[in-house]
């Protein structure tokens, strides 16, 4: 086939190869412009929320609670709840997922106990964020009786993002090299004592991104908390942490009702008023630039790592 | 010191029995960690299942799959899942359609065509597309992107499924695109190298050299977008209307099986109610779509590596 191409009289080499480099920079152009259609997608969702909702930003705005009147309205419960919620999140995906990730990539042998938990990770990155929701509803509301509480929304979002956890854990832990390892192991350290003393100090750079990503996944995820039924009026704020009587530390915040930053800003934005609406610019603002700031840290740890560890 | 340097040399001292049995206990809780993993998949199906069976004590399996109208609230309820598939198919082929090309061309640019320094910087940027809550996305379909399509065409309504779909398109994108150009740059030099000696552009090498070795990866990366088109739930939530009808035309409000959960969770449920009922069996619903489009692309896959 080719051979009869180039034998035949009419077979322009050097038009063919004009047309060959067209092609070739016309796809450059085209990765070019898909690269810019993203970059120009972030910039018109910041300058779209700040021109409508920056001159909403100020003290006001986060020492109120949320009103009828759209001027009067505020965050308050809303970043209050949020914080609360990542903190439980925190709390349940980290140790959960960090020895979830220690056990695959430091113990784990070759058997099918391994591969079902490692196939059964890969598909829950699938698996659609509100069905967390759904399970959430069913297990933790109804049948355990926590309620819509604060407990519920960190246990179900630590749950969501559990599968991050454990693959950020594993790709750090296996940046660790071997002749660490063997190197405490001729000490006579026992394998956690390896792992607790050495390996773990070793990849937290990497550890700390794949935590800091998956907060920043949780901060916004708004779909499993609706489920669990937390869309209601909330105008006040959890219990206080710390008590003036002893013990000094109260637990009672984790089963009260809240709202979080996405849920308040979904319900402005459902209203038909446009003075709501900017209320939910300036939340959607203040959520954007947490989440851009939050991936920003953890793309410069990890740089900070790379270029710190030289083995 | 010689007591205590004794303590090693018998494997029955009981600071060494203490060492193992502490060691034993430690791999027990790294595992029983590791083992949740597991009962997360098992729970979410569970109470899926367990909450939707006494839906069909009222409603058959029929009436389900073929009605034409999913009314569950109404007094005159309609129980029809079409409309809210239709929905979802509709929202994920929109998206698909923006996602798959734009995110395997710039895999392909970022592979093959960028300086690595370049790509350092350029990847993290990208990626901080799917980083963006998508109740923003959902801002930015119903107050930006509508207003600037309605001076395009302008009979479209407020909430109208193409906004919705295409910023989720955009949403999407960084999953394609991350997969894929890890694929591509896994795929060895000297395939790349061969095809240029043999006088092959570029984007030649790309079509017919880089993109066939790296279908296995590529693959998976769209299985990946499929799965969060399906599940995507706030930006259709927001800006596609929540009416659940039966059209292909994007042009129209519609409701996917997502914005309908949503959309019942807003309000006060009882637990045990038909409506209660009724996002269980969407979600359940939703979760086979999921599986089956998820095995399915597996069976692609091993089709295509079974070829070469």
């Amino acid at each position: 086939m080719s051979r009869e191409i180039f034998s035949s009289e009419e077979f322009d080499f050097a038009a063919d190869l004009r047309r060959r480099k067209l092609i070739d920079f016309l796809f450059s152009v085209a990765g070019m412009l898909s690269l810019m259609l993203a970059l120009i997608t972030l910039i018109a969702l910041l300058v779209d929320l700040s021109s409508t909702g920056l001159m909403r930003l100020n003290a006001d705005f986060f020492t109120n609670f949320p009103s009828r009147f759209p001027w009067r309205a505020g965050i308050l419960s809303a970043w209050v709840g949020s914080l609360a919620v990542m903190f439980t999140t925190a709390l349940c995906a980290i140790p959960l997922g960090v020895a979830a990730g220690i056990y695959l990539e430091e113990y784990a042998r070759k058997s099918w106990f391994t591969l079902l938990i490692e196939l059964n990770i890969i598909n829950l990155a699938g698996i659609p964020s509100i069905t967390f929701g759904l399970m959430a509803l069913g297990l933790f509301v109804y049948r355990l009786n926590l309620g819509q509480s604060i407990l519920t929304a960190g246990l179900t979002l630590g749950l969501l993002v559990l599968p991050i956890v454990i693959v950020t854990t594993r790709e750090a832990l296996r940046t660790v090299p071997r002749s660490v390892r063997e190197a405490a192991y001729a000490l006579g350290s026992t394998r956690w004592q390896t792992i607790w003393h050495h390996v773990l100090p070793y990849s937290s750079g990497g550890i700390m991104t794949g935590v800091i990503i998956s907060l920043s996944r949780a901060i916004g995820e708004t779909a499993p908390i609706i489920t669990i039924g937390a869309l209601t009026f909330i105008a006040f704020l959890p219990h206080a942490p710390l008590t003036g009587e002893p013990p000094f530390v109260s637990f009672q915040w984790l089963s009260d009702p809240f709202t979080v930053l996405p849920i308040q800003m979904f319900n402005w934005l459902s209203r038909p008023q446009p003075e709501f609406h900017v209320n939910a610019a300036a939340t959607g603002l203040i959520l954007l630039l947490l989440t851009l700031v939050m991936n920003a840290g953890a793309i410069w740890i990890r740089y900070r790592f790379r270029k710190k560890l030289k083995w | 010191m010689a007591q205590k340097l004794s303590a090693f040399t018998s494997p029955n001292h009981p600071i060494r029995r203490m060492r193992r049995l502490r060691e034993l206990l430690i791999e027990f809780v790294l595992m029983a960690a590791a083992a949740s993993s597991i009962f997360i998949t098992v729970g979410i199906i569970y109470i899926l299942v367990s909450e939707s069976l006494p839906f069909f004590d009222h409603v058959s399996l029929k009436e389900f799959l073929t009605g034409t109208e999913w009314t569950p609230l109404f007094e005159n309820a309609h129980f029809g899942i079409l409309p809210l598939l239709c929905g979802t198919f509709l929202t994920t082929v929109i998206a698909l359609s923006v996602a798959i090309p734009m995110g395997t061309v710039a895999a392909a640019y970022l592979s093959e065509y960028v300086h690595p320094t370049a790509r350092e910087i350029l990847k993290p940027i990208l990626e901080l597309l799917a980083a963006v809550p998508s109740v923003v996305y959902g801002y930015f379909a119903l107050l930006f992107l509508t207003p600037l399509l309605q001076k395009i065409i302008p009979s479209l309504p407020g909430f109208n499924v193409l906004s919705a779909g295409l910023v989720m398109g955009l949403m999407i994108v960084p999953y394609v695109s991350s997969l894929s150009e890890d694929a591509m740059r896994a795929v060895p030099l000297h395939l790349r190298e061969g095809s240029f000696a043999m006088g092959a552009s570029r984007f030649q090498t790309v079509f017919r050299v880089i993109i066939p070795s790296a279908f296995s990866g590529i693959s998976s990366a769209y299985i990946l977008a499929v799965s969060r088109a399906l599940g995507e739930t706030m930006i259709v939530a927001v800006a596609a209307g929540m009416q659940p009808s039966l059209t292909l035309n994007p042009l129209r409000p519609a409701a996917t099986v997502t914005a309908f959960i949503v959309q019942v969770s807003m309000g006060d449920l009882p637990q045990g109610s038909i409506g209660y009922r009724s996002i269980y069996v969407a979600g359940l619903s939703l979760l086979f779509l999921t599986l089956c489009f998820n095995i399915f692309g597996l069976w692609l896959r091993k089709k295509f590596q079974e070829q070469e």
